[in-house]
């Protein structure tokens, strides 16, 4: 059952990115790539990361696709005729040199990963020996708070300024300059 | 439990989908798109492998700085295209060829 769930989601992500990719019309790509973004906070769930899915959900859909839908209505003109004509070419391949590059990525990654298998690295065959994996009845917010507040509290408060510098200099980017 | 092969061969499949975005593409947003897709099968990694280590929660810690990563990433890249196409009157980034006026 968990399994089926796991495969349906996978194929959600998996479906919706190869339509993001070979639709012509970006503004059905960009609510496609929506749909992509929730199947893997779903996934992201099913690695006991309840925290990191629901993070997802707030800073993507929240905000990098709404930024993405405004770019796009900013920087397209042809906005509306692009709506209207939906493409009798469903699954066109443009060129076949990157479809062969990305093709060829992925055949080595699965040689890899079925290679690998359950060869698993040191680390994790001593911290399941132990006990110490992280299982589905465990509190993760209340650790994920502590640990971010004591073991990584250095991390957290150089990306909290990176993020507050990258916001201030993207305003700063797109403002509108007066002419002199 | 789903084992940490599925969620690598997912991972993988995603990361390929982003690199085809990226190389084939003919339009800024959607190239920023094939690199959220790379980002977010990286994460993806990042938390499969993150449960096999309940003491320093890393996995699960790094994947939240890495979505922070992306968000900045976005906003100044979309800053970035929004005054390229206020200049060139395009996004296509093969028309876009010299980087002083």
């Amino acid at each position: 059952m968990e399994l089926a769930i796991f495969y349906a989601f996978a194929a959600l992500v998996i479906g919706s990115a190869l339509l993001v990719v070979s639709l012509k019309n970006t503004a059905r790509s960009l609510f496609l790539f929506f749909i992509v973004l929730f199947g893997m906070a779903g996934l992201f769930i099913f690695a006991l990361a309840d925290f990191v899915a629901i993070t997802q959900i707030m800073v993507y859909v929240g905000g990098v696709l709404i930024l993405m839908i405004f770019a796009f209505m900013l920087s397209n003109k042809e906005l509306l005729a692009d709506l209207q004509n939906t493409s009798s070419k469903f699954l066109s391949i443009p060129n076949w040199q990157s479809l062969l590059l990305s093709i060829g990525f992925l055949a080595v990654m699965s040689y890899g990963i079925i290679e690998w298998h359950d060869n698993f690295p040191q680390w994790i065959t001593e911290n399941i020996r132990q006990g110490n994996i992280i299982k589905s009845s465990d509190n993760n917010i209340n650790q994920l708070g502590i640990k971010f507040m004591t073991q990584y509290l250095l991390p957290f408060e150089v990306i909290s300024i990176f993020l507050l510098a990258a916001l201030i200099g993207a305003a700063h980017l797109s403002r509108k300059e007066d002419p002199k | 439990m789903i084992s940490l092969t599925h969620f690598l061969f997912v991972s993988a499949c995603l990361f390929c989908i982003g690199l085809y975005a990226i190389i084939a593409k003919r339009n800024s947003i959607m190239i920023l798109i094939g690199i959220e897709f790379i980002i977010n099968a990286a994460i993806l990694n990042l938390v499969a492998f993150g449960r096999y280590d309940k003491i320093n929660y890393s996995g699960q810690i790094f994947a939240l700085f890495a979505i922070v990563l992306a968000a900045a990433a976005v906003a100044v890249g979309l800053a970035i295209i929004l005054n390229v196409y206020r200049k060139y009157k395009t996004i296509n980034p093969e028309n876009i060829t010299d980087l002083r006026d």
